[in-house]
């Protein structure tokens, strides 16, 4: 222990404290600026020549070497993305010598329009440091790469280098899930590692080519060489080798995905399959797609304005941000919800008129069939999708125990592991409406509620991954699109993982599946019809999402609009039910109220990928072709 | 409070004790000083016409950043030392403020995370704010204890100093935050910190350092790697380095001459005006250009010194001589930087880069340090 200072202050001693202080300090700066001297001293007399000579034409010159960049395969081992040979017009504007006049040249040269010229104006601009060649146009013809050869020496600084460029055999099918790459603009070169991307034009904008940028780009190499006044190399005096991009293999199955995109058909929608066990997303189709390999090299302005400008909507990735009202689909879920808060017995008994009235209310809330089922108990309700039942529950749970339950199952965030751009949808509640438009929540609010329609949003991936955790017994695995990324494998578990969902009795999971089997195979299941042939265990439920109101700029003729005025067709599905090795969300805009449609399209996929080609009778596509009216909601 | 400041300048009552006071000392100003910084900024000027490609508009705008620091630097010397302590803490509080809405701000993506802007009016950076701010804090809290600073006094320094300088570094601004670190650690430091605790300091950061490195990832360790040497990134970091290295190297003993460098002329050097521009300088006026500017800088630091000396309370000490010994500490890790000995951060070349905000701070300090001088109660012989 030290002894307690003298309270008083002692200003003499402070003086001569500082005074020695500042003393030291002066030696310190002193020795300092002598070390900077000395510094200088080194570089400027004695490393001298050295430097004069590296500054006389700055005949040194470090140049990089872009990576190739690494490959997309589908879980089979099928090439998604590859990269294929061209040829890209550059130019360096330090050896350019009247920029304005070459580039007027050039674009005489290439027999390319006045506009043009403006365009490579800016293009020569875009880059990170002096003496960086900048991309002025890409994927030259043979023809165009002749005729610069010739007029070479017309053309300072201009320069036909190869380089490899990005291109997706299926591009349509695959449009949403892989995205596309294009060239690197000016907010991008802000923020790049100006390093790493000193010779490459390409990034990844959406999709997987944008999740997974860092380890597809790889890592640029350098060579320095010794260049001539005129910028011609002379020779190479080191070389790093850059390091390819790494190979991305989905989980995606190319087969079930151009199935899928098929299946739809001339519809807009969406379909995503997840295998439940492994959270591997097999499938995921938002129709329709749109030719990405457009976008690589530059989508010219008329067909950008074709594809913005269509009604259905092309580039509107459905499966991870198109935001649907629930529908019945919701049941299953909300069967759950009322076991475990204890407000039903699987057994328990409603009876149904033909439509529910609040205790005090007078309002007829109907279900969809205007002389009731009669005596119905949770299987049942479930096989028929009987509306008064689920009004039934949802006014016992009350919308915030019913919300609460919800967001076990990921509504309302998003869950996925990579998906980029996913939307968390919208699980309502007496908080998030106050919260969302200030106002009260009502009782009937929660009926429309048990009936997914009102408020509810959901994403077909957000649907599928809610499937594919129902099918594991509340077994959470986030979905994912990446199986491996390099030599790593991307595996469960993964970090920020829901919990598990555990019900105080195991066997309700069962009660629920197997009111869903009856949907499907049960005499009265509103699908019954994709029932037939079944040569598996499935489960199913049907659903249909009213249709709100679309972009009130948008306009249509009065066919069209009738069209588009439809309801929309939902169906989820899981199968074998005893063992599920397939989730499946299914969305089908304007297909008309619980049509054969999304049905017959879980059934299809279903098949394709449980049973071999011998055994497959494509039930689920005769189904789509017949056009077999479903009941219910 | 500001017009008692002025009646006193005015009527020259409480300070005379009746000994003739100069020009100089009713002015609040200390000639030399000034003398100096003026020498230094005048030959500034001259390197950024040559750095700013023969840019007379750059020269001007520079100009005017200088007419406002000067009447800065004028004004708050018209404060006494007492006026200034009292006034601090609101200063430092504000400035704290102003950090947590910069990062509130940053949260809620609003983009660049280190200024704060009311559009059309005035943008602001905290940050530059608290180079002053923090030092005169410290000072302020140490100038009511008696010194040497107990344990205690230090575990509120590290309070004082640490909320700010964390702030900081979220911005992230790792650089920005550690000079205002430095800044406040000399006050410490003059206030009397034993060299046992200085050692004892010195010894834990060593021994912190190679526990550190075992524990980080080999990504991270290989980030420190490129920060501390640039070379091994040509295209990146080490391009400027580079450049800066060959132009200085290149201009030899007397340099090539004004406006003449290669290296500068031809764009090969960037941020060539800004914090680069001592690189230009040592290109076109070779080693001899770059020992006066050295000379000036140094005896700026050597004046400086001796005004804080001739405070007359612990606070005026103690602000002056950080302030001065935080201006070398700019001038040092700007020159390091550009010679290669020092990783890169992006620190100007004090009152010479082109830029207002950094000369209008420190030209608060030498302000501070001139008020310290000239508000001195002049007893009777």
């Amino acid at each position: 222990m030290r002894k307690r200072r003298d309270p008083i202050k002692d200003t003499a001693r402070e003086v001569r404290v500082f005074r020695t202080r500042s003393l030291v300090a002066a030696l310190l700066v002193l020795l300092m600026a002598g070390g900077l001297g000395a510094r200088l001293f080194y570089l400027q007399v004695i490393e001298h020549d050295v430097f004069a000579t590296r500054s006389e034409n700055n005949r040194v010159r470090v140049e990089p070497l872009p990576p190739t960049r690494g490959l997309i395969y589908d879980r089979q081992g099928k090439p998604l993305a590859q990269n294929r040979p061209t040829f890209n017009l550059t130019i360096v504007r330090e050896r350019a010598e009247d920029i304005d006049a070459t580039l007027e040249r050039l674009v005489n040269i290439l027999g390319l329009d006045e506009a043009q010229v403006e365009t490579f104006r800016k293009r020569s601009r875009q880059r990170q440091r002096p003496y960086q060649p900048a991309l002025l146009m890409s994927d030259l013809s043979e023809r165009q790469i002749a005729r610069l050869a010739v007029n070479r020496y017309r053309l300072p600084g201009i320069e036909v280098e190869a380089q490899w460029l990005r291109h997706y055999p299926n591009p349509k099918i695959m449009s949403h899930v892989l995205g596309y790459v294009g060239r690197i603009n000016e907010q991008e070169l802000a923020s790049l590692d100006s390093g790493n991307y000193a010779g490459t034009h390409y990034i990844g904008k959406t999709g997987i080519e944008k999740e997974y940028e860092k380890a597809l780009h790889g890592q640029a190499g350098l060579r320095k060489v010794e260049a001539n006044v005129h910028g011609r190399v002379l020779r190479e005096l080191e070389r790093i080798p850059p390091e390819p991009g790494k190979d991305v293999t989905l989980t995606i199955d190319t087969r079930l995905q151009k199935l899928a995109y098929k299946l739809l058909g001339d519809h807009r929608g969406s379909i995503v399959a997840i295998q439940p066990q492994t959270g591997d997303i097999l499938a995921m189709v938002s129709a329709p797609g749109f030719n990405a390999n457009k976008f690589v090299t530059g989508i010219s302005y008329e067909d950008y304005r074709a594809l913005r400008q269509n009604p259905d909507l092309p580039l509107f990735n459905r499966a991870v941000r198109g935001q649907y009202p629930i529908g019945s689909t919701i049941k299953p879920f909300e069967a759950l919800a009322a076991l475990q808060n204890g407000v039903i017995t699987p057994k328990e008994v409603i009876y149904d008129p033909g439509y529910y009235k609040l205790p005090n209310g007078t309002r007829h809330y109907r279900n969809w069939l205007p002389w009731g089922h009669g005596r119905v108990d949770m299987e049942r309700a479930l096989a028929v999708s009987n509306n008064t039942y689920f009004y039934t529950m949802a006014h016992r749970l009350g919308i915030d125990a019913f919300s609460e339950f919800m967001h076990k199952f990921g509504f309302g965030e998003v869950t996925s592991l990579d998906v980029q751009g996913a939307l968390p949808g919208v699980v309502p509640s007496r908080e998030w409406k106050r919260k969302k438009y200030g106002q009260v929540w009502y009782p009937g609010e929660t009926l429309s509620a048990g009936i997914g329609q009102g408020y509810w949003m959901v994403t077909p991936l957000q649907l599928a991954t809610a499937v594919a955790t129902l099918a594991n017994r509340g077994h959470w695995v986030r979905p994912h699109l990446a199986k491996r990324v390099g030599e790593k494998e991307v595996e469960p578990p993964f970090p920020g993982t829901k919990p598990d969902i555990e019900l105080d009795k195991e066997r309700w999971w069962d009660i629920v599946f197997s009111g869903m089997r009856k949907v499907v195979s049960g005499e009265e299941g509103t699908a019954r019809h994709i029932g037939v042939g079944l040569k598996y265990k499935m489960a199913g439920k049907s659903g249909t999402a009213q249709v709100f109101s679309l972009d009130k700029n948008e306009e249509y003729n009065a066919d069209e609009l009738r069209e588009r005025l439809r309801d929309h067709a939902l169906f989820i599905a899981f199968a074998p039910i005893d063992d599920p090795q397939i989730a499946i969300a299914v969305i089908v805009e304007n297909a008309g109220g619980g049509s054969s449609h999304a049905a017959g399209l879980a059934r299809a996929l279903a098949d394709e990928w449980l049973l071999s080609d011998e055994e497959n009778t494509h039930q689920g596509e005769k189904l789509i072709e017949e056009g077999v009216e479903v009941e219910g909601t | 409070m500001k017009g008692l400041e002025w009646r006193r300048i005015i009527t020259r009552s409480s300070y005379d004790m009746g000994r003739k006071r100069s020009i100089w000392t009713r002015l609040h100003l200390d000639p030399w000083l000034l003398l100096l910084l003026l020498s230094l900024m005048g030959a500034g000027l001259v390197v950024l016409y040559s750095a700013s490609g023969m840019s007379a508009s750059v020269v001007m705008g520079q100009v005017a950043r200088f007419g406002v620091a000067l009447t800065s630097m004028f004004v708050i010397a018209q404060f006494s030392p007492s006026t200034l302590c009292r006034w601090t803490p609101l200063g430092y509080l504000a400035g704290v403020v102003m950090l947590v809405a910069v990062e509130v701000m940053g949260d809620m993506g609003m983009g660049a995370q280190r200024w704060l802007e009311i559009p059309g009016l005035i943008r602001f950076q905290p940050s530059e704010l608290m180079k002053l701010a923090v030092p005169m804090m410290v000072a302020v809290y140490l100038h009511k204890r008696v010194l040497p600073p107990t344990t205690r006094d230090l575990l509120v320094c590290g309070l004082i100093i640490g909320v700010p300088v964390m702030l900081i570094m979220r911005q992230p601004d790792l650089g920005t935050s550690l000079l205002v670190a430095c800044s406040a650690l000399f006050v410490i430091f003059l206030a009397g910190l034993s060299w046992r605790v200085i050692g004892l300091l010195a010894v834990l950061v060593a021994s912190a350092l190679p526990v550190l490195w075992f524990n980080m990832h080999e990504y991270q360790r290989q980030r420190v790697l490129t920060f501390l040497n640039p070379e091994s990134d040509p295209l990146g970091a080490g391009w400027n380095i580079i450049q800066a290295k060959t132009a200085i190297g290149s201009g030899g003993i007397f340099g090539k001459g004004w406006g003449l460098g290669t290296q500068s002329q031809l764009e090969f050097l960037p941020e060539r005006h800004t914090d680069f521009i001592g690189a230009v300088l040592g290109e076109e006026w070779g080693l001899l250009g770059m020992l006066v500017f050295l000379t000036l800088y140094v005896l700026i630091v050597g004046r400086g010194l001796f005004l804080a000396n001739t405070a007359q309370d612990t606070y005026g000490r103690l602000v002056g001589g950080s302030i001065v010994l935080t201006f070398f500490l700019y001038v040092f890790v700007n020159i390091g930087m550009i010679s290669g000995i020092l990783p890169i951060v992006g620190v100007p070349l004090p009152l010479v880069s082109f830029g207002g905000t950094s000369a209008v701070t420190l030209l608060l300090g030498f302000g501070i340090l001139m008020s310290v001088h000239s508000h001195r109660r002049l007893l009777p012989r």
